[in-house]
């Protein structure tokens, strides 16, 4: 059977048909929708959950797969970085159940703080890892996976990146597999890491490694095709603008598809065997360029001509290393590497035009966060913001202007009490966000109060995780697959120690203000909790602009950057299909032109 | 190889209307990649996504600048910014709708005047039609989407043409079942615009 499917629901369909039987992970870009398509499609045999954190859903995982059931965690890339510790780790206890850890890269960024290369991270943890081309090879290779991972024993990465994870293909479907039921947790030193015990494991991995890099040899879907002297090795969505680039150039050439790891080393060295050059196109980092130079270094002599062969790519100045990759980008690079001229570009009078505002993201009309940002701004302009990652980082934007850093997960809270250390005469700000909070602010507000630091906490709880799409939270009194008792926010305030909080709604903007004002000059870690669900959750009636009391002051527009909210024609003008009813503008109007539904 | 680029601000739809092309060549017999943008770009930021559709493999999710045969433009202003995508005697079908960015609304920017006729300029072949009006008259304004795929499955014809049932289908897939009606309405009045447009059956 085929459907057409994402690359994410694609691995949801692998992970389902492969018999997984516990799946966690915590939402990310571009790696979201492989949870929530597995909560759409499974039977009921599949417990799964959203996790607080990258962390938690990997060790959850791991004890699954202690138990011999398979099991899958998904996360964005730099969610790796959070689930590192339980990751290095868990390779040397290994698992019994296949284990499949989904982390998706994201080239470019288009979505994302870093352009890390999970093929290191796997490198680095000795780990296997399958790096699929296509949403096809996405579904297949989920599967090989978990084979994979049980055949080891050690836990297996899986790498697709942006543009495998978000695109669409008619994915031919196989017969779920039949697996045995888990035989559950048998009680073995094995399953306990101590210094004795990781040395020996390391040995065994050491060795495992070879094993892998033969096997992975003869997969299937790493192979070499054509011939020649000039050779492409390429991985990842690269491999498809290679085969486009050679098709539209009409030519062919001798090719390396790379799409596991360890890196298949004999078949590499028959890539290499004869060529004269080889080309690199890959995304991220420069892996598979490395790991054909380490070739040559150690069996080059006896390849290619008594020069060996010349390895072209990110190193050597050949291809970007840094953004992601392109069709026309990969058909330059091939064209130039066979001496060939590129393909026609398109006529000069279709160039891009040049007078074309940029459109960035922004907070969308009737977004509390707007109204949070807001009423600190006012009320204490002077201030130091330290924001966090969700959507609330789009606060960075003119006219509100309110984030001043950004790091990673959590890191608001932490950063704002490092600057307040060297400047204790300013006031700093930590904005963090409900589901953030949950993740990975809570340590850091307790460090607060542990260290007895002044700064101010503003809670920014729009009730979901809304940057990538509106995920439950502990918060949400909702779960991936039911219900729970929500977890209140400010109990856990008042649990830390946190004395001074106050709570307001955003949208009340005098009250929010006073709120912020009420805080501002006491001492300690205080806390504001800004709390009003995502304006893409709720609908409310619609704004208008009185043109009759509208007397062209433009301070709606010039305070609130509302994408709903323009000048025209000299007056302030709301349009409908965009406004959400957030009711800010009106309050902030000083002539009273704006009100309720017309 | 069709290409098609669908180009808008995101919460337009973009993405929807390239699955139900997408879906609606599956139906016709074809091979399919679609290019979707999640995540941060989507709030309120340009939206671009790809569909590609032909009889043998398609390898790419992505195309080249100046590889696309149609671009349907939900926004005049992401039209503009699209056109280094068409190909070469492509078309270019865009909406009148106007969503001011914010460094417009900041007036740190200011939207380009006339563009429609500076896009005919350029040689391109342009089709502009208040898309929004037709989606409220089926109605909801979310519906300009729907509205566009109907132009073009309207104006496909000879080697392109896609049967009006495949595209049907495609709609009965992708919608919810209380919204289909509108849906199809919203299509059928842009499936009708095609009398400005024309047969197209080559690019």
């Amino acid at each position: 059977m085929k459907k057409l499917l994402m690359g994410n629901e694609a691995i949801a369909y692998g992970a389902l048909h492969a018999g997984v039987r516990v799946a966690a992970g915590y939402p990310g870009t571009p790696s979201t929708e492989i949870l929530e398509t597995l909560a759409k499609i499974h039977d009921g045999s599949v417990y799964l959950e959203w996790s607080v954190n990258e962390k938690s859903a990997l060790e959850i995982a791991a004890g699954a797969a202690y138990a011999g059931a398979r099991a899958m965690v998904t996360m964005k890339q730099v969610g790796l970085n959070v689930a590192s510790d339980p990751l290095m780790s868990l390779n040397y206890v290994g698992v019994k159940g296949g284990l499949v850890i989904v982390a998706a890269d994201d080239p470019g960024p288009i979505s994302s703080q870093t352009e890390q290369d999970t093929r290191h991270f796997a490198q680095f943890a000795k780990m296997a890892l399958f790096d699929p081309s296509t949403p096809e090879e996405a579904y297949a290779m989920t599967a090989d996976a978990f084979a994979f991972s049980e055949k080891y024993g050690q836990p297996v990465l899986l790498r697709p990146a942006t543009r495998v994870c978000h695109s669409r293909a008619d994915v031919e479907l196989a017969a779920p597999l039949r697996v045995s039921a888990p035989e559950g947790f048998v009680k073995d030193p094995r399953w306990v890491i101590f210094p004795r015990l990781t040395f020996a494991n390391h040995i065994r991995l050491e060795q495992k490694l070879v094993e892998m890099s033969e096997e992975f040899s003869r997969y299937p879907k790493n192979y070499v095709t054509g011939g020649g002297t000039l050779g492409i090795a390429a991985g990842g969505v690269s491999y498809a603008y290679v085969n486009e680039a050679l098709q539209n150039l009409g030519v062919s050439c001798k090719l390396l598809k790379v799409s596991s790891y360890p890196f298949p080393r004999d078949l590499a060295l028959a890539f290499l065997d004869g060529l004269e050059e080889a080309l690199v196109i890959e995304e991220l980092d420069p892996v598979i360029e490395m790991e054909l130079l380490r070739l040559m270094g150690s069996a080059g002599q006896s390849l290619g001509r008594s020069s060996g062969v010349k390895i072209k790519g990110k190193l050597t100045g050949h291809t970007a290393n840094a953004g992601e990759n392109s069709p026309e980008s990969v058909s330059a690079a091939v064209a130039s590497f066979l001496k060939l001229n590129a393909a026609p570009s398109q006529p000069e009078r279709l160039a891009r035009p040049p007078d074309v505002p940029a459109r960035p993201p922004i907070l969308c009309a009737g977004c509390p966060h707007r109204a949070s940002f807001l009423a600190v701004k006012e009320a204490a302009d002077n201030a130091v913001f330290c924001g966090d990652i969700g959507c609330y980082t789009l606060g960075n934007a003119k006219p509100l202007d309110m984030v001043d850093t950004c790091l990673c997960m959590g890191a608001g809270i932490t950063v704002a009490q490092g600057l307040h250390r060297v400047e204790p005469h300013k006031t700093h700000f930590a904005f963090i966000g409900d589901s953030t909070f949950f993740h990975s602010g809570i340590p850091g507000i307790i460090n607060a109060v542990y260290n007895q630091t002044d700064i101010i906490v503003a809670v920014l709880d729009n009730a979901t995780t809304a940057m990538t799409g509106g995920q439950p939270h502990p918060g949400t009194g909702k779960t991936l697959t039911g219900s729970s008792p929500p977890i209140d926010i400010g109990k856990i305030l008042e649990a830390i120690g946190v004395t001074d909080i106050v709570r307001a709604d955003p949208l009340d903007h005098a009250a929010a203000k006073a709120a912020v004002t009420k805080v501002l000059p006491l001492t300690g870690v205080r806390a504001i909790l800004f709390a009003s669900p995502c304006a893409a959750k709720i609908k409310k009636p619609i704004y208008a602009v009185d043109a009759e009391k509208c007397r062209s002051c433009e301070i709606c527009v010039a305070k609130l950057g509302c994408p709903a909210l323009t000048m025209q024609n000299g007056k302030a003008d709301i349009q409908r299909a965009l406004c959400a009813g957030c009711g800010l503008c009106g309050q902030i109007c000083p002539f009273h032109a704006i009100g309720g539904a017309l | 190889m069709t290409n098609v680029l669908i180009a808008g601000v995101g919460g337009q739809g973009a993405l929807f209307a390239g699955r139900v092309l997408g879906r609606a060549a599956i139906q016709a017999g074809c091979d399919v990649k679609i290019s979707e943008v999640h995540g941060m770009s989507q709030r309120g930021g340009s939206v671009e996504t790809v569909v590609r559709f032909d009889r043998e493999k398609v390898h790419s999710p992505l195309i080249d600048k100046g590889g696309a045969d149609f671009i349907l433009a939900l926004e005049l202003l992401e039209a503009y910014r699209s056109i280094g995508y068409l190909k070469n005697g492509g078309w270019l079908i865009a909406s009148t709708q106007r969503i001011d960015p914010m460094p417009v609304i900041t007036g740190v920017a200011s939207y380009p005047a006339d563009i429609v006729e500076k896009l005919t300029k350029t040689g391109a072949r342009v089709k502009a039609l208040d898309a929004l009006s037709l989606a409220i008259e089926s109605g909801g304004a979310k519906m300009a989407n729907v509205v566009l795929i109907g132009v073009l499955a309207g104006a496909l014809a000879g080697d392109l043409a896609i049967a009006k049932e495949d595209w049907l289908t495609a709609l009965r897939q992708a919608v919810p079942e209380k919204l289909l009606a509108m849906n199809l309405k919203a299509f059928e009045l842009g499936h009708n615009w095609r009398e400005n447009l024309g047969e197209i059956q080559t690019i």
